[in-house]
């Protein structure tokens, strides 16, 4: 009971968050048809939680032991506090996309559950990065898995909105299925379901290598399928495509936040014997889930870019290029250092910014001409110049060309992958970066170079949208010119509790 | 002159004045037109002035010492941790005696090629703020000493290029667009593998004698600065230099561009506007070979040394593979394009021969190449703005109709085909004696002399065939050059009859560094090759 109550100091951006959650219903349920107070008191509860997240930066504990044992449920530390705070920016932004959404409108009626649910997230998203125990992991995996089930299909008004929902329930129930089975054999030979007690009996008993590859082949299964990893991506480009586009971004930045930091975390603690003083990681001898971890990320990132190239749809276009940057990020892990990792962290801010960027540009073209079909772009560049370029700003940091951050991001990575001496795969990802081009460029070319045989009526933005977009491009731009910050914060966020 | 960042200043005075275009209003075409001439002819006074206060007695190359106009000061700073230590990147600008020269060359075209923009008419705003971002890019390429420097500047210029070519060209745009993208990006892709590599194989000493990782190019020309396990170190036995140097070469290579990486560039020349032409074969291309220069060459001296005559290979398939396929062109811009390409064979020849006129022709031939080609597009491009078409056998007799046009063709066409007293045989003459100087590729430089009877005839096919004969009865209406028309083809004149006559004027500027250059090659090959990890 002790126990519980002192972990409760740790838990406060979790508990904030819940609370949060209870303040919203209720303040849904007074002001009944009245939605217009949902949206500050969601920004409140964020910018609450993210204080609290702030708050307890630099602490490193376990949460919630029980008795006699010295690991916890849950691990408070910096790496996690800084996917914590990635998550309440992406979510402030998306409460801002949110107002700006004509196909969010429609569904006025249920914006009170809609919020509660991205709450629901959050909160799932939260356990997930601090998950140091295997039920952990899968019960915060159910809850944002479950929330975001709903809020695939929660306008309800179009078909294939329901489809999205119907698929990434059917797609997502079964993965979550052959990740329990993997942690149920994981449990039957190590008798615990703590990664960190894993880590020692991996360590230190003789365990039939086979058996554990087999366990953790299965478990890859559920991660993979939420950061839409090949060949668990399936489901990725129609939920993209079906889901509000509030959504689809939420989940291509957010939830793959989260799924990224439980991966990086279930791997490295779990599997990595000690650090090495120059910051390379030893990898239990156990098993050689390093190669399957290469395996996994070019067949990632050759499937999303090549399935890019052929995508007439700009939501199923990103959802594709969202796969194929998992590819590039899972680099970072593969090169086994904290250099990788940190790479890894600077990756996710950027790749956040410039999604958001890129999906915010395309819901606004879409609340103008009603559709999200490359068809439908020709000659926008004219009728629409700052969102155009904009645009074009966010594809381009999507390649990874300088001055822009995307870039700064790919710098990193491959800087690790190199100090790795992996220079096959390197060139390998850089490569692919090379065949991104095309199907980037495809959008700027239907934007700028044909034109459109109707005549397209200019349009521009309004004020709110205006600040949100410059807010965004600059990022991108500053970013990809001044990097010290960002790369001070990854450095200072890379401390896993353990390691 | 010592404090003032004049570098700085050249290379953004663009940014500004791209800046000042997307705030002007969509209708002020003119005033548009106005600014982007003022800020180009500004660049030309800043690189007259850099010429006036520049010291002929300093090399540069590989000593940060003899750098002029140096701009130095942390741009990235991450204080160091056990793991990684201290992540630098500075913000390096200098300038020797081969940039000078090029920085020359590229405030000139693209002056001019202002001028040649002047009919632009479709989204005018957004040409001309393109077209100051690649003003920005080239500059920097040719005054970045920091190697994460060089390639965003490097990449920077391919977005502005892209949609120059991609909007405001012409049937086939863009297929030449995306191809003339891919290809360079292809290149750079190489170009960044080699940047990482060296970023991890060697260390700067700082003023309080810690050891960081660094970017700076001078540090990796200095072989005690490397690492003893670095995959890039010549110290580590299993060292991948030799693999890196052709990357590097293949990167470079593809801007230059070499056979068999050239197919980018008749595309991207016939469809590019005639602005982005000039600037394309006028500067663009010689920053591949400027890259060679810059990085390839000091960084990897001992293994420049072994691949020389491989390099004078390339630059002998170059000038007579250009030149014959020039000859089977129909097309006017085509034709020229090929030429180009036979003409960079020459640069890469006389790089070749590590002598100090071998390089020396080589760098003049660069910005004589750059002139002179500079003024065949514009010379196509007036053609083309009053006929409508490229096809050389539709003209005839033109001499007649336009004198004074024929008589501006026959200087750009005599210089290119290296007619002593015009700036073409001045270069093409050092490269030639260079490479005859170095035993090694004398037989290669006996078979590129075949060019300079390739690139007479088909210069003169062409000349007969568009201005000689007779003319065509729907072409009597022709008009000759326009004011501005002189404006764009009196400079170009000027410079390569002066250059022609007078070469001490360009050279004196380049002679100390290229003599730095073949000394340090000569030198640190024997440094490089000679450290052993035993």
């Amino acid at each position: 009971m002790n126990q519980i109550v002192n972990s409760l100091q740790y838990i406060k951006p979790e508990i904030s968050a819940a609370i949060a959650l209870v303040v919203l219903v209720i303040v849904d349920l007074v002001m009944g048809k009245n939605k217009k107070y949902l949206a500050p008191v969601m920004i409140l509860g964020l910018l609450v939680t993210g204080y609290f997240i702030i708050d307890q930066f630099n602490i490193s504990s376990f949460a919630f032991g029980s008795g006699n044992n010295k690991y916890g449920l849950l691990a408070i530390d910096s790496f996690g506090s800084f996917f914590k705070l990635l998550i309440i920016f992406s979510s402030i932004i998306i409460v801002f996309f949110t107002l700006a959404s004509d196909e969010i409108k429609k569904a006025n009626e249920r914006l009170g559950e809609y919020y509660a649910l991205i709450w629901g997230m959050i909160i799932g998203m939260f356990f997930m990065i601090s998950a140091a125990d295997l039920i952990v992991v899968y019960i915060s995996l159910e809850l944002v898995s479950l929330s975001s089930y709903v809020l695939a299909g929660i306008t309800k008004d179009t078909l294939r909105n329901s489809e999205a929902s119907l698929k990434y329930v059917i797609y997502g129930g079964v993965s979550s299925g052959i990740m329990l089975f993997g942690i149920s054999i994981l449990y039957g030979i190590t008798g615990t379901t703590n990664i960190y007690e894993i880590n020692a009996l991996l360590q230190s008993q003789q365990i039939q290598g086979l058996i554990v590859t087999l366990s953790v082949i299965l478990i890859f299964a559920g991660f993979g399928f939420k950061i839409s990893a090949a060949p668990f991506h399936f489901w990725t480009p129609d939920v993209y495509e079906g889901a509000p586009i509030t959504i689809t971004t939420y989940l291509s930045v957010a939830s793959k936040a989260a799924g990224v930091a439980l991966l990086l975390r279930f791997t490295k603690i779990t599997f990595i014997d000690s650090v090495n003083p120059d910051g390379s990681w030893n990898i239990i001898s156990l098993i050689d889930w390093r190669s399957f971890l290469i395996i996994i990320s070019i067949l990632t990132m050759t499937l999303g870019n090549f399935a890019a190239l052929w995508q007439n749809n700009m939501k199923r276009l990103l959802a594709y290029s969202s796969v194929a940057h998992v590819g590039y990020i899972l680099l970072g892990i593969i090169a086994l250092s904290n250099e990788g990792m940190m790479a890894v962290l600077i990756y996710f801010v950027i790749y956040t910014i410039m999604n958001l960027g890129a999906f915010f540009v395309v819901m606004l073209i879409a609340n103008k001409i009603g559709s999200e079909e490359l068809d439908d772009y020709k000659g926008l560049g004219k009728a629409a110049p700052v969102l155009t370029v904009s645009l074009a700003i966010f594809l381009v940091s999507l390649i990874g060309l300088p001055p822009t951050a995307g870039f700064i991001a790919k710098l990193y990575l491959f800087l690790a992958l190199i100090n790795a001496k992996m220079i096959v795969i390197a060139v390998i990802a850089l490569l692919n970066t090379v065949v991104s081009v095309y199907y980037y460029f495809r959008v700027l070319k239907y934007l700028f170079i044909n034109s459109s045989e109707k005549e397209i009526e200019p349009f521009g933005l309004n004020i709110p949208n205006l600040i949100m977009l410059l807010v965004l491009v600059t990022s991108t731009l500053v970013l990809g010119i001044y990097f010290t910050p960002l790369v001070n914060f990854a450095k200072n966020s890379i401390t896993l509790l353990g390691f | 002159m010592e404090n003032f960042p004049i570098l700085s200043l050249l290379t953004f005075l663009p940014i500004v004045g791209m800046v000042l275009i997307l705030i002007l209003p969509k209708d002020q075409g003119k005033a548009i037109k106005w600014l982007t001439l003022a800020i180009t002819g500004i660049q030309v006074i800043l690189s007259v002035v850099i010429l006036y206060f520049f010291n002929f007695s300093l090399g540069g190359i590989n000593d940060p010492s003899s750098f002029q106009f140096v701009e130095k000061f942390r741009w990235i700073n991450i204080s160091g941790l056990s793991w990684i230590g201290t992540i630098k990147i500075d913000y390096f600008l200098g300038i020797d005696g081969i940039s000078v020269v090029l920085i020359l060359l590229t405030t000139i075209v693209t002056f001019i090629a202002t001028l040649t923009s002047w009919n632009i008419t479709k989204s005018v705003k957004g040409y001309f703020a393109l077209f100051l971002l690649l003003d920005t890019a080239m500059l920097g390429v040719f005054v970045a000493l920091d190697f994460f420097l060089f390639y965003v500047f490097w990449e920077l210029m391919l977005l502005p290029m892209y949609f120059l070519i991609g909007v405001w060209g012409g049937p086939r745009r863009e297929y030449a667009a995306i191809k003339f993208f891919l290809y360079t990006l292809l290149g750079s892709i190489f170009i960044l593998l080699v940047m990482l590599g060296l970023y991890f194989s060697a260390t700067e000493t700082l003023v309080d004698g810690s050891k960081v990782f660094t970017f700076n190019l001078l540090t990796f020309m200095d072989p005690s600065n490397y690492t003893a396990t670095g995959i890039l170190s010549p110290l580590n036995p299993n060292n991948l230099r030799f693999i890196a140097y052709i990357a590097l070469f293949i990167g470079f290579a593809i801007k230059i561009p070499v056979f068999p990486f050239h197919t980018w560039l008749p595309d991207a020349h016939v469809e590019a506007p005639t602005a982005i032409s000039v600037i394309l074969a006028g500067v663009l291309l010689k920053m591949g070979a400027y890259g060679i220069l810059r990085i390839s060459f000091p960084i990897f001296p001992e293994i420049t040394q072994q691949v020389a005559w491989y390099i004078g290979l390339f630059g002998m398939i170059n000038i007579i593979y250009g030149a014959l396929a020039a000859m089977a062109q129909r097309d006017f811009k085509k034709m020229i394009a090929y030429s180009s390409v036979s003409h960079m064979g020459y640069v890469l020849l006389g790089m070749a021969s590590l002598t100090t006129a071998g390089l020396t022709g080589s760098v003049l031939q660069m910005f004589n190449h750059g002139t002179i080609t500079a003024m065949l597009f514009i010379i196509v491009g007036i053609i083309y703005d009053r006929t409508h078409t490229r096809d050389m056998s539709a003209f005839g007799g033109l001499a007649n109709q336009m004198p004074v046009y024929t008589g501006f063709v026959m200087v750009a066409f005599f210089a290119a085909i290296g007619l002593p007293g015009l700036s073409g045989f001045i270069s093409e003459a050092l490269v030639f004696i260079g490479a005859f100087g170095n035993e090694q590729i004398r037989v290669i430089t006996a078979f590129s002399l075949l060019g300079i009877l390739l690139g007479a005839s088909y210069m003169l096919w062409a000349f007969q065939k568009v201005f000689l004969g007779t003319l065509k009865d729907k072409w009597k209406g022709l008009t000759d050059l326009t004011f501005r028309e002189y404006c764009m083809l009196v400079p170009l004149t000027i410079i390569i009859i002066v250059i022609g006559v007078y070469p001490s004027v360009i050279l004196q500027f380049m002679t100390t560094s290229v003599n730095a250059m073949v000394k340090f090659m000569a030198n640190a090959n024997v440094i490089f090759s000679s450290i052993s990890p035993f």
